[in-house]
């Protein structure tokens, strides 16, 4: 394929990541922290960038791990494993250089990276890359869109969220009830998304 | 977490609490990430179950089994470890005796190891109770975990596709029944749960009023 026919799929993969199939909304992967960070913008903000950071990075890498190491020698059934480890190692190494190098941006991010290991959107990404068979600009791509998806996600519920707390609801309702269905109806939202690409 | 694991011993005890007082989904709202996603058929669902409960207890089992030589600071990692076998031999098991299944399921076994009821199961329970104990409390976590799943997943199928288990049902597959096509999309996974919790959460709230009169 051509330099401009790959760039426009990558755009695609990166678009219906974010949007159509958004691993949160539609995928429902990494739901745990979305219900229990998502009541206060600026927290959600914190850790939407490290989740689309850490996506991104460990998208690359487990690429090529599986790539290179685990196709090769015929142990494809090991990425479980090797993905998670190589998921906490790449969380580790980033906490490290931010808190050499950058103080700010540590104490901004670094109390969302160790919580970030265990989000099941981080290892979910990395899974469907696999299945899917993308090439390594698709994954990149593919990251990139679904941490922006995810983080776009939670920033708006953490908005309805902050809105919604003097209001009178139900009380087996409150929290994560009506959490879920403010959910369902942005996943309503976000699926309308879909006649953008088919019909583009 | 209330206290878990302290003076509840026997296995009904342990089994009531797993399925209804502590329910992992209603009380704890956790791990419905990777689950959540297979609720569209009944029998997907059915089959994910198996995987959760089989897993759920066989781990907390060997996590129990271990605990006295596994070190404090790098439990975690070995909990996981331990999580991660299990996982890998049913998707290896799924792939060569089910493969259409193991395709319906994609990458949602594999993501059974971040699923945070297991490993939260593993912390509460399996590493300071012995291993029949914390058998007892995986098998029926699980088993709690399953039950809400097929409430949602049996509605879900019934009102979207007008079928259970693939077969057609007499009143909602015929003409009379307009699909509910959003049931079987996402966002009537997102809507069916929020309504069990809800009635879950009322009949439980109520329970708990007459418990402090």
């Amino acid at each position: 394929m051509n330099v401009s026919g790959e760039l426009t799929q990558a755009l695609v993969v990166a678009f219906s990541a974010a949007f159509t199939g958004n691993i949160l909304l539609t995928k429902f992967l990494g739901m745990c922290p979305f219900l229990s960070v998502s009541r206060q913008v600026k927290t959600a903000t914190g850790l939407g960038w490290a989740v689309i950071f850490v996506l991104t990075g460990t998208c690359m890498l487990n690429w090529a791990v599986y790539r290179y190491i685990l196709v090769p020698l015929n142990l494809e059934f090991l990425r479980f494993i090797l993905f998670i480890v190589m998921i906490a190692a790449f969380v580790q190494f980033v906490e490290m250089v931010l808190e050499r190098y950058s103080p700010v941006l540590y104490q901004n991010l670094g109390i969302f990276l160790p919580l970030i290991t265990v989000n099941c959107a981080i290892l979910g990404a990395s899974l469907f890359m696999v299945i899917r068979d993308y090439s390594f600009i698709n994954a990149v791509s593919f990251g990139l869109g679904s941490g922006f998806g995810w983080m776009l996600a939670i920033l708006a519920m953490a908005g309805i969220r902050e809105k919604l707390k003097p209001e009178r609801i139900p009380k087996g309702l409150r929290g994560p009830g009506i959490t879920l269905i403010i959910v369902g109806l942005m996943a309503l939202a976000f699926i309308g998304f879909t006649g953008v690409l088919s019909g583009g | 977490m209330n206290g878990t694991g302290q003076k509840r011993n026997s296995a009904k005890a342990l089994a009531m609490e797993g399925l209804w007082d502590n329910n992992p989904i209603f009380r704890q709202v956790l791990g419905i990430c990777s689950t959540l996603a297979v609720t569209n058929m009944v029998l997907n669902t059915l089959v994910m179950c198996v995987a959760l409960v089989v897993t759920l207890s066989l781990s907390s089992m060997s996590i129990s089994l271990l605990r006295k030589g596994t070190p404090r600071n790098i439990r975690m990692m070995v909990e996981t470890l331990i999580i991660a076998f299990y996982v890998i031999v049913v998707d290896i098991l799924l792939k060569a005796y089910w493969p259409e299944m193991s395709q319906n399921l994609g990458p949602y076994v594999g993501l059974i190891i971040t699923n945070c009821i297991v490993m939260g199961r593993a912390e509460a329970c399996a590493t300071s109770q012995p291993p029949f104990t914390a058998l007892v409390d995986g098998f029926f976590n699980g088993l709690g975990y399953g039950a809400v799943l097929l409430l949602i997943a049996v509605p879900r199928e019934l009102l979207g596709m007008g079928t259970l288990l693939g077969h057609a049902m007499p009143y909602f597959s015929g003409p009379h029944w307009d699909k509910w096509i959003i049931m079987v999309m996402p966002p009537g996974a997102f809507f069916m749960l929020a309504t069990a919790v809800w009635i879950f959460r009322s009949i439980q709230g109520d329970k708990q009023k007459e418990g402090a009169k």
